[in-house]
Protein backbone atom coordinates (compact mmCIF):
# COMPACT_ATOMS: atom_id res chain seq x y z
CA UNK A 1 0.00 0.00 0.00
CA UNK A 2 1.51 3.33 -0.99
CA UNK A 3 1.92 6.22 1.39
CA UNK A 4 0.24 9.62 1.28
CA UNK A 5 2.13 12.15 -0.80
CA UNK A 6 2.23 15.69 0.56
CA UNK A 7 0.72 18.27 -1.77
CA UNK A 8 2.52 21.38 -0.62
CA UNK A 9 4.82 23.30 -2.86
CA UNK A 10 8.17 24.31 -1.50
CA UNK A 11 8.21 27.94 -0.43
CA UNK A 12 9.49 30.23 -3.10
CA UNK A 13 12.94 31.52 -2.46
CA UNK A 14 11.97 35.18 -2.67
CA UNK A 15 9.74 34.89 0.38
CA UNK A 16 12.35 36.08 2.84
CA UNK A 17 13.04 39.06 0.57
CA UNK A 18 9.33 39.92 0.62
CA UNK A 19 9.29 39.71 4.41
CA UNK A 20 12.37 41.94 4.64
CA UNK A 21 10.82 44.48 2.27
CA UNK A 22 7.56 44.44 4.25
CA UNK A 23 9.53 44.96 7.47
CA UNK A 24 11.05 48.01 5.84
CA UNK A 25 7.57 49.41 5.19
CA UNK A 26 6.87 48.11 1.68
CA UNK A 27 3.13 47.38 1.86
CA UNK A 28 3.02 45.97 -1.67
CA UNK A 29 5.54 43.29 -0.61
CA UNK A 30 3.25 42.40 2.27
CA UNK A 31 0.28 42.36 -0.13
CA UNK A 32 2.10 39.69 -2.11
CA UNK A 33 2.39 37.58 1.06
CA UNK A 34 -1.36 38.08 1.62
CA UNK A 35 -2.03 36.84 -1.92
CA UNK A 36 0.07 33.75 -1.31
CA UNK A 37 -1.56 32.65 1.89
CA UNK A 38 -5.02 34.20 2.24
CA UNK A 39 -6.79 31.11 0.89
CA UNK A 40 -4.94 28.84 3.33
CA UNK A 41 -5.63 31.12 6.31
CA UNK A 42 -9.32 31.33 5.37
CA UNK A 43 -9.64 27.54 5.12
CA UNK A 44 -7.88 26.93 8.42
CA UNK A 45 -9.96 29.62 10.12
CA UNK A 46 -13.24 28.28 8.83
CA UNK A 47 -12.36 24.73 9.81
CA UNK A 48 -11.59 25.87 13.36
CA UNK A 49 -14.35 28.43 13.91
CA UNK A 50 -16.97 26.66 11.74
CA UNK A 51 -18.33 30.10 10.98
CA UNK A 52 -17.91 32.10 7.80
CA UNK A 53 -17.97 35.59 9.37
CA UNK A 54 -15.47 34.57 12.02
CA UNK A 55 -13.22 33.14 9.33
CA UNK A 56 -13.31 36.44 7.42
CA UNK A 57 -12.38 38.32 10.60
CA UNK A 58 -9.58 35.86 11.30
CA UNK A 59 -8.08 36.46 7.85
CA UNK A 60 -8.02 40.22 8.40
CA UNK A 61 -6.84 40.13 11.99
CA UNK A 62 -4.18 37.47 11.45
CA UNK A 63 -2.58 39.35 8.56
CA UNK A 64 -2.76 42.68 10.40
CA UNK A 65 -1.23 41.14 13.49
CA UNK A 66 1.49 39.60 11.35
CA UNK A 67 2.15 42.97 9.71
CA UNK A 68 2.37 44.79 13.03
CA UNK A 69 4.66 42.15 14.50
CA UNK A 70 6.90 41.48 11.52
CA UNK A 71 9.87 42.79 13.51
CA UNK A 72 9.42 39.75 15.79
CA UNK A 73 9.69 37.30 12.91
CA UNK A 74 13.28 36.12 13.00
CA UNK A 75 13.20 33.86 9.96
CA UNK A 76 13.98 30.71 11.97
CA UNK A 77 10.73 29.15 10.78
CA UNK A 78 8.91 29.62 7.51
CA UNK A 79 6.81 32.79 7.32
CA UNK A 80 3.78 30.59 6.60
CA UNK A 81 4.23 28.52 9.79
CA UNK A 82 4.56 31.73 11.80
CA UNK A 83 1.43 33.14 10.14
CA UNK A 84 -0.54 29.93 10.75
CA UNK A 85 0.35 30.12 14.43
CA UNK A 86 -1.12 33.62 14.60
CA UNK A 87 -4.21 32.58 12.61
CA UNK A 88 -4.89 29.48 14.75
CA UNK A 89 -4.73 31.58 17.92
CA UNK A 90 -7.11 34.16 16.47
CA UNK A 91 -9.50 31.42 15.34
CA UNK A 92 -9.47 29.63 18.70
CA UNK A 93 -10.13 32.91 20.46
CA UNK A 94 -13.24 33.43 18.35
CA UNK A 95 -14.39 29.86 18.83
CA UNK A 96 -14.10 30.25 22.63
CA UNK A 97 -16.01 33.52 22.46
CA UNK A 98 -18.81 31.91 20.50
CA UNK A 99 -18.94 28.79 22.65
CA UNK A 100 -18.09 29.93 26.14
CA UNK A 101 -19.93 26.94 27.56
CA UNK A 102 -17.35 24.58 26.12
CA UNK A 103 -13.70 24.85 27.00
CA UNK A 104 -11.77 24.88 23.79
CA UNK A 105 -8.15 23.94 24.14
CA UNK A 106 -5.52 22.30 22.02
CA UNK A 107 -4.30 20.58 25.17
CA UNK A 108 -7.50 18.64 25.69
CA UNK A 109 -6.98 15.52 27.73
CA UNK A 110 -6.05 12.69 25.45
CA UNK A 111 -7.90 9.57 26.49
CA UNK A 112 -6.45 6.08 26.71
CA UNK A 113 -5.30 4.18 23.68
CA UNK A 114 -8.55 2.20 23.66
CA UNK A 115 -10.64 4.99 22.19
CA UNK A 116 -8.66 5.02 18.97
CA UNK A 117 -9.43 1.42 18.16
CA UNK A 118 -11.88 1.22 15.30
CA UNK A 119 -15.15 -0.22 16.47
CA UNK A 120 -16.39 -1.03 13.04
CA UNK A 121 -14.36 -2.37 10.19
CA UNK A 122 -16.44 -2.20 7.08
CA UNK A 123 -14.89 -1.82 3.68
CA UNK A 124 -15.85 1.08 1.44
CA UNK A 125 -17.07 0.94 -2.08
CA UNK A 126 -14.28 1.41 -4.66
CA UNK A 127 -14.97 5.08 -5.44
CA UNK A 128 -17.02 6.21 -2.46
CA UNK A 129 -17.03 9.90 -3.35
CA UNK A 130 -18.73 9.11 -6.67
CA UNK A 131 -21.85 7.86 -4.88
CA UNK A 132 -22.76 11.47 -4.12
CA UNK A 133 -22.98 14.66 -6.09
CA UNK A 134 -20.61 17.53 -5.37
CA UNK A 135 -22.95 19.34 -2.97
CA UNK A 136 -23.88 16.18 -1.05
CA UNK A 137 -20.24 15.20 -0.71
CA UNK A 138 -19.25 18.64 0.60
CA UNK A 139 -22.08 18.47 3.10
CA UNK A 140 -20.98 15.01 4.31
CA UNK A 141 -17.34 16.06 4.61
CA UNK A 142 -18.18 19.32 6.37
CA UNK A 143 -20.55 17.77 8.89
CA UNK A 144 -18.16 14.90 9.58
CA UNK A 145 -15.12 17.05 10.30
CA UNK A 146 -17.20 19.48 12.36
CA UNK A 147 -18.02 16.62 14.69
CA UNK A 148 -14.39 16.24 15.76
CA UNK A 149 -13.09 17.99 18.88
CA UNK A 150 -11.29 21.26 18.01
CA UNK A 151 -7.92 19.85 19.06
CA UNK A 152 -8.16 16.91 16.64
CA UNK A 153 -9.76 18.94 13.86
CA UNK A 154 -7.03 21.56 13.92
CA UNK A 155 -4.19 19.03 13.76
CA UNK A 156 -5.89 17.14 10.92
CA UNK A 157 -6.48 20.32 8.90
CA UNK A 158 -2.91 21.56 9.27
CA UNK A 159 -1.29 18.19 8.56
CA UNK A 160 -3.58 16.54 6.06
CA UNK A 161 -5.47 19.36 4.36
CA UNK A 162 -2.84 22.11 4.36
CA UNK A 163 0.14 19.77 4.14
CA UNK A 164 2.26 21.16 6.98
CA UNK A 165 4.88 18.72 8.26
CA UNK A 166 4.53 17.19 11.72
CA UNK A 167 7.28 19.52 12.96
CA UNK A 168 5.63 22.61 11.47
CA UNK A 169 2.25 21.62 12.91
CA UNK A 170 3.85 21.16 16.34
CA UNK A 171 5.45 24.59 16.04
CA UNK A 172 2.29 26.30 14.81
CA UNK A 173 0.18 24.80 17.59
CA UNK A 174 2.80 24.87 20.33
CA UNK A 175 2.41 21.13 20.85
CA UNK A 176 5.04 18.40 21.16
CA UNK A 177 5.63 16.12 18.17
CA UNK A 178 4.19 13.05 19.99
CA UNK A 179 1.09 15.11 20.85
CA UNK A 180 0.63 16.05 17.18
CA UNK A 181 1.06 12.42 16.08
CA UNK A 182 -1.35 11.11 18.69
CA UNK A 183 -4.05 13.67 17.80
CA UNK A 184 -3.53 13.08 14.11
CA UNK A 185 -4.02 9.32 14.48
CA UNK A 186 -7.21 9.80 16.46
CA UNK A 187 -8.52 12.43 14.06
CA UNK A 188 -7.84 10.22 11.04
CA UNK A 189 -9.42 7.16 12.62
CA UNK A 190 -12.48 9.03 13.85
CA UNK A 191 -13.06 10.63 10.45
CA UNK A 192 -12.60 7.27 8.76
CA UNK A 193 -15.14 5.65 11.01
CA UNK A 194 -17.69 8.45 10.62
CA UNK A 195 -17.29 8.60 6.85
CA UNK A 196 -17.78 4.84 6.74
CA UNK A 197 -21.46 5.40 7.46
CA UNK A 198 -21.76 7.08 4.08
CA UNK A 199 -19.15 5.26 2.07
CA UNK A 200 -19.29 1.63 3.08
CA UNK A 201 -19.86 -1.09 0.60
CA UNK A 202 -23.46 -2.16 0.29
CA UNK A 203 -24.58 -5.56 -0.82
CA UNK A 204 -28.07 -5.99 -2.21
CA UNK A 205 -30.16 -8.56 -0.30
CA UNK A 206 -33.80 -9.20 -1.12
CA UNK A 207 -33.99 -5.96 -2.97
CA UNK A 208 -32.79 -4.05 0.10
CA UNK A 209 -29.29 -2.74 0.60
CA UNK A 210 -27.47 -3.55 3.80
CA UNK A 211 -24.00 -2.51 4.86
CA UNK A 212 -21.32 -5.16 4.80
CA UNK A 213 -19.65 -5.12 8.20
CA UNK A 214 -16.52 -7.02 9.20
CA UNK A 215 -15.63 -8.41 12.61
CA UNK A 216 -14.57 -5.96 15.31
CA UNK A 217 -10.84 -5.47 15.38
CA UNK A 218 -8.88 -7.50 17.95
CA UNK B 1 2.51 -8.03 15.34
CA UNK B 2 -0.86 -7.38 16.96
CA UNK B 3 -3.55 -5.13 15.46
CA UNK B 4 -3.03 -2.58 18.26
CA UNK B 5 0.66 -2.36 17.41
CA UNK B 6 -0.21 -1.94 13.77
CA UNK B 7 -2.60 0.90 14.59
CA UNK B 8 -0.05 2.70 16.72
CA UNK B 9 2.26 2.82 13.68
CA UNK B 10 -0.48 3.61 11.16
CA UNK B 11 0.15 7.36 11.00
CA UNK B 12 3.91 6.91 10.56
CA UNK B 13 3.26 4.24 7.94
CA UNK B 14 0.85 6.38 5.91
CA UNK B 15 3.20 9.35 6.16
CA UNK B 16 6.10 7.20 4.97
CA UNK B 17 8.21 8.03 8.02
CA UNK B 18 9.09 4.56 9.18
CA UNK B 19 12.22 2.42 9.21
CA UNK B 20 12.51 -0.40 6.72
CA UNK B 21 12.26 -3.18 9.31
CA UNK B 22 9.02 -1.89 10.85
CA UNK B 23 7.62 -1.34 7.37
CA UNK B 24 8.24 -4.99 6.48
CA UNK B 25 6.54 -6.10 9.72
CA UNK B 26 3.55 -3.84 9.04
CA UNK B 27 3.17 -5.05 5.48
CA UNK B 28 3.45 -8.64 6.63
CA UNK B 29 0.60 -7.94 9.08
CA UNK B 30 -1.44 -6.27 6.31
CA UNK B 31 -1.00 -9.31 4.09
CA UNK B 32 -2.98 -11.56 6.44
CA UNK B 33 -5.11 -9.22 8.57
CA UNK B 34 -8.07 -8.12 6.48
CA UNK B 35 -9.43 -5.75 9.13
CA UNK B 36 -6.20 -3.80 9.41
CA UNK B 37 -5.91 -3.75 5.64
CA UNK B 38 -9.38 -2.18 5.43
CA UNK B 39 -8.64 0.32 8.21
CA UNK B 40 -5.36 1.32 6.54
CA UNK B 41 -6.89 1.61 3.08
CA UNK B 42 -9.98 3.57 4.16
CA UNK B 43 -7.92 5.87 6.40
CA UNK B 44 -5.76 6.66 3.40
CA UNK B 45 -8.90 7.34 1.34
CA UNK B 46 -10.24 9.58 4.14
CA UNK B 47 -7.10 11.72 3.99
CA UNK B 48 -7.17 11.89 0.20
CA UNK B 49 -10.86 12.79 0.04
CA UNK B 50 -10.36 15.67 2.49
CA UNK B 51 -7.19 16.83 0.82
CA UNK B 52 -8.90 16.99 -2.57
CA UNK B 53 -12.24 18.25 -1.28
CA UNK B 54 -11.68 22.01 -1.69
CA UNK B 55 -13.89 22.75 1.28
CA UNK B 56 -14.07 26.40 2.23
CA UNK B 57 -12.57 27.90 -0.89
CA UNK B 58 -12.26 31.66 -0.62
CA UNK B 59 -14.51 33.24 -3.29
CA UNK B 60 -12.64 35.70 -5.51
CA UNK B 61 -14.85 38.73 -4.69
CA UNK B 62 -14.53 38.18 -0.95
CA UNK B 63 -10.82 37.61 -1.41
CA UNK B 64 -10.39 40.96 -3.12
CA UNK B 65 -12.49 42.70 -0.48
CA UNK B 66 -10.46 41.22 2.39
CA UNK B 67 -7.14 42.00 0.74
CA UNK B 68 -8.15 45.59 0.02
CA UNK B 69 -9.17 46.04 3.66
CA UNK B 70 -5.93 44.49 4.93
CA UNK B 71 -3.74 46.62 2.66
CA UNK B 72 -5.55 49.83 3.53
CA UNK B 73 -5.17 49.12 7.26
CA UNK B 74 -1.48 48.33 6.74
CA UNK B 75 -1.04 51.74 5.09
CA UNK B 76 -2.86 53.39 8.01
CA UNK B 77 -0.63 51.61 10.51
CA UNK B 78 2.46 52.56 8.56
CA UNK B 79 1.44 56.22 8.75
CA UNK B 80 0.71 55.94 12.46
CA UNK B 81 4.20 54.54 13.09
CA UNK B 82 5.33 51.35 14.84
CA UNK B 83 2.82 49.76 17.18
CA UNK B 84 3.69 49.53 20.84
CA UNK B 85 3.35 45.99 22.11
Amino acid sequence: MSTIQPKIDEPVSDELALVQAAKGGDVSAFEELVRRYDRNVFRIAQHITQNREDAEDVVQDAFLKAYSNLHQFQGQSKFYTWLVRIAVNEALMRLRRRRPERMVSLDEEVKTEEDSLPREVADWSPNPEQQYNQAELRDILTRTIQGLPASFRTVFVLRDVEGLSTEETAEALDLSIPAVKSRLLRARLQLRERLGRFFQKREPTNGKETPETGDPIK
Amino acid sequence: MKCTEFLSELTNYLDGVIDERTKVELEDHLAWCHNCYVVCDTTKKTIEIYRDSQLYELPEDLRTRLRTAIVSKCHARKKAGPERV
